[in-house]
């Protein structure tokens, strides 16, 4: 049931005191927190550095514009509605298809326009941001899932977590929603984490509540041939959000449409330790490494190709 | 990378200068380092509040006169633009404060350092005998009932003492019989005690005592009667007819009617305040040769109210400490970063099991109410408004409560801060509807951890001690703090969050 504190340092874990003072606190500015915190601004940048996001289509500012929202969407066949500062996942809400103009989840529960206007004026009265603060509503295209990962996610997009440092690609990890996590990609509610192998974007260990298993547990499916197709496209969006935030380590979630390719979809200025425990070794050797480096490496695609080459698997 | 150089020897002059001003106060001053080893002194402070009316004011507050089992050993008087004396109005001591003119609000006090006596001894006989008491007169049918008891009491008793004993023992049984019942309507039983005891001939006469406790504010007089039996005065507990003084009670005033006597003002009251201090052997030997300052520098010249707030916000940084401990070195979760500590100060004036209690009570009672709030779909700043409304209709249906039911704890339930329970509040019950209850029980219960590991240490006598006698020693726990903010090792929790990557594969 514990491990002892020699054995943590042997495998290169990171705590959580280590990585406020020694690598939050000392590579990310405070001031660009906004950046991350608010996922209308992290869009907007990252259109502005290249790096594909869900296409936007709507930002909904004020109460009295929400009914001309409502009426555009029932236009769209399918879109998510998501609060700028929302985190963990509340308040999204995505439409996968209209009947008979009533909008259908993705669960399979129809809504009706009042229920949408409802939702967004949720929103915009900060019910789903941190501390209540008035938000914003952004609509965004559905993420269409890339066929290679049905059945390794029970409702809900997989997306995969990239850690970086000073701009490079440290660890990697898949994020899969299960039904005891309610369809949801937190691991501490139960979603299982698959460790990802830098190198390649491959399995290379998955756990859900810290226990290892091989198949996912509401559909079976075997989780070690898990592979993430464009693997070193993901990267390299996920490593131009250095240069675009500024922050020196930021989690980046990512996910792939099957027809787009790797899209952010927010940026973590706080990224959890419980990827270490996914990918089965700890992050200081690799974070301690970049630290000693004599030059840095200028561009996204050096550093990502730095990382391909130098985090094979230990 | 910046040295850590000038950090640690920041850190180092803090701990060597809290050591040397600690070690310079306990050479030169003589304050002991362990509680055990002082006398007990209590500093007692009455305050006279009243409104004068524009006219000369004349205060006359009746203060201790050799009060039996006590030494005064200083007396003062604070009281901007009064003069005042200690006068003596026919063998009575009194404070009296006078203004040519004066307006408005005004307070004043009279403070007196008074040291319990090692060996009581026995009070000398205090002059002459007094005269016969006066005679009586009752209304009827009192006066039928007052003669009915005194006639039933005087026949199972001898001595002045014994019939003074049988009256309180007659007037204080739970259900009073219909002579007893008929005199309490008409007058307090002290008042009926002392006419009683004067219509069967033996003098007697009203004290007021105050109880001694440490850190009190506003503390009620009590009234003893005192009964002479032709040789000294004795005092007897009109409750319980104890005969006696009992241990920490200062009979303030004995023998006269009055208190306190305001002519050219109104609405005057007087409160009483006391603080339990410790003063050495030496500060005290020096104070009772005539000096009646303290040492020059230290916490002792304030107020003694302010004094019982120090007592308590020098404990804060102590608490600070465990929080610090708890989270960083044993990572902890709790709710609210400094929370753990406010419930611990609000525990150090419960005790701690009926603190836990009222606290485990009130925040569920909360939830509950919070859950119907959370419908009602309002705005964050006034759902905390309405949420501490709740609370504070919740502590007051406890105290009233716990009153009827007896228990006493119930009235210092006002001590939890009401505003920090709101936000606990609602911040459980945030994450409940974000995280769960599960969740909710970890940081529920972690702050209820910490608060109880920071009670422990903010009531241990000798940490008490040392924070309020020695304020620079704080400086060192600051150091401890600083130094913690550095501390990047592994978390205790983490142990067992991470244990998980001991298994090879």
């Amino acid at each position: 049931m514990w491990i002892a504190p020699r054995a943590l340092q042997q495998q290169g874990m990171l705590g959580m005191n280590r990585r406020n003072i020694d690598y939050i606190s000392r590579y990310n500015n405070r001031r660009r927190y906004p950046l991350v915190d608010n996922k209308l601004e992290t869009k907007l940048l990252a259109e502005d550095y290249g790096i594909a996001t869900p296409r936007l289509r709507q930002v909904v500012r004020t109460q009295h514009e929400i009914r001309q929202a409502a009426r555009q969407l029932a236009a769209m066949d399918s879109f998510a509605i998501k609060p700028a500062r929302g985190s963990g996942g509340k308040g999204i809400l995505v439409i996968t298809r209209q009947e008979q103009g009533r909008f259908i989840k993705a669960s399979g529960q129809a809504l009706d326009p009042v229920d949408i206007e409802r939702d967004l004026s949720n929103i915009l009265a900060g019910l789903y941001s941190l501390s209540g603060l008035p938000d914003v509503a952004i609509i965004e295209d559905v993420i269409r899932m890339a066929p290679q990962f049905t059945g390794y996610s029970y409702q809900g997009v997989p997306d995969v977590r990239i850690i970086l440092f000073k701009g490079y690609p440290v660890m990697a990890m898949m994020r899969l929603s299960t039904e005891h996590s309610d369809g949801k990609a937190n691991l501490h509610k139960g979603a299982v984490g698959v460790g990802l192998d830098i190198a390649s974007g491959r399995c290379l260990k998955a756990v859900q509540f810290n226990r290892r298993l091989y198949r996912h547990p509401d559909t079976g499916r075997h989780l070690h041939d898990l592979e993430i197709p464009g693997w070193r496209q993901l990267l390299l969006r996920a490593a131009r959000c250095f240069e675009a935030t500024g922050l020196g380590y930021i989690g980046a979630d990512l996910v792939v449409d099957a027809e787009r390719g790797a899209l952010l979809l927010e940026l973590n200025a706080r990224p959890g330790l419980a990827i270490q425990v996914a990918n089965g070794f700890g992050l200081l050797p690799r974070l301690r490494h970049l630290e000693a480096l004599r030059r840095a490496h200028l561009s996204p695609e050096e550093r990502v190709d730095y990382a391909i080459s130098t985090f094979d698997r230990q | 990378m910046t040295s850590r150089m000038p950090f640690y020897v920041g850190l180092a002059a803090l701990v060597v200068t809290g050591l040397s001003l600690a070690w310079l106060r306990h050479a030169e001053l003589g304050v002991p380092w362990l509680p055990g080893e002082k006398r007990p002194v209590w500093l007692v402070e009455a305050r006279v509040d009243f409104i004068a009316r524009d006219e000369p004011v004349l205060v006359s507050l009746d203060i201790p006169d050799n009060p039996p089992g006590f030494q005064v050993i200083s007396e003062q008087a604070a009281s901007p633009g009064f003069g005042f004396s200690i006068v003596r109005e026919q063998g009575d001591r009194r404070g009296e404060w006078s203004v040519q003119q004066a307006e408005g609000p005004r307070t004043l006090y009279y403070k007196s350092q008074v040291v319990p006596e090692l060996m009581p001894e026995q009070p000398a006989d205090e002059g002459t005998a007094p005269a016969a008491p006066p005679s009586v007169f009752w209304e009827e049918p009192q006066g039928t009932a007052a003669r009915e008891l005194l006639r039933e009491a005087q026949q199972r008793s001898s001595t002045p003492e014994s019939l003074a004993r049988v009256l309180i023992k007659r007037l204080s049984t739970d259900n009073p019989d219909q002579n007893a019942t008929l005199l309490l309507d008409t007058d307090t039983k002290p008042v009926i005690l002392k006419r009683l005891l004067h219509q069967a001939g033996v003098p007697a006469r009203l004290s007021t005592g105050l109880r001694l406790e440490d850190a009190r504010r506003r503390q009620p007089l009590q009234t003893f009667v005192e009964v002479h039996n032709g040789e000294r005065w004795r005092v007897f507990d009109t409750d319980s007819g104890e005969q006696g003084i009992p241990k920490n009670v200062l009979l303030w005033q004995r023998g006269t009617d009055s208190l306190l006597d305001v002519m050219g003002g109104e609405r005057s009251r007087v409160s009483f305040s006391m603080l339990r201090q410790t003063v050495p052997s030496l500060g005290l030997a020096a104070s009772e040769a005539g000096r009646t300052n303290f040492p020059l520098f230290g916490l002792y010249q304030l107020p003694i109210e302010e004094q019982g707030m120090f007592r308590i916000l020098l404990l804060l940084p102590l608490g600070a400490l465990v929080v610090a401990f708890m989270r960083i070195v044993v990572g902890v979760r709790t709710s609210g970063t400094f929370m753990p500590v406010l419930i611990a100060v609000a525990f150090l004036q419960t005790s701690l099991m009926p603190g836990i209690i009222t606290f485990v009570v009130i925040v569920m009672l909360g939830l509950m109410l919070r859950g119907y709030l959370s419908m009602l779909n309002l705005l964050l700043v006034a759902r905390i408004s309405a949420l501490i409304i709740l609370v504070i209709f919740m502590t007051s249906i406890i105290s009233v409560v716990g009153y009827r039911m007896g228990l006493n704890p119930g009235n210092t339930i006002t001590f939890f801060p009401m505003v920090i329970l709101a936000w606990t509040i609602e911040r459980l019950s945030i994450l409940w509807e974000e995280e769960g209850a599960h969740e909710v029980l970890i940081q529920g219960s972690g702050s209820l951890l910490v608060a109880v590991a920071a009670y422990l240490v903010m009531r241990d006598p000798v940490a008490s001690h040392l924070s309020f006698n020695f304020p620079e020693l704080h400086l060192i726990v600051l150091a401890l703090i600083l130094l913690m903010g550095q501390y990047t090792g592994y978390r205790l929790s983490e142990l067992r969050r991470f244990a998980a990557m001991s298994e090879r594969d």
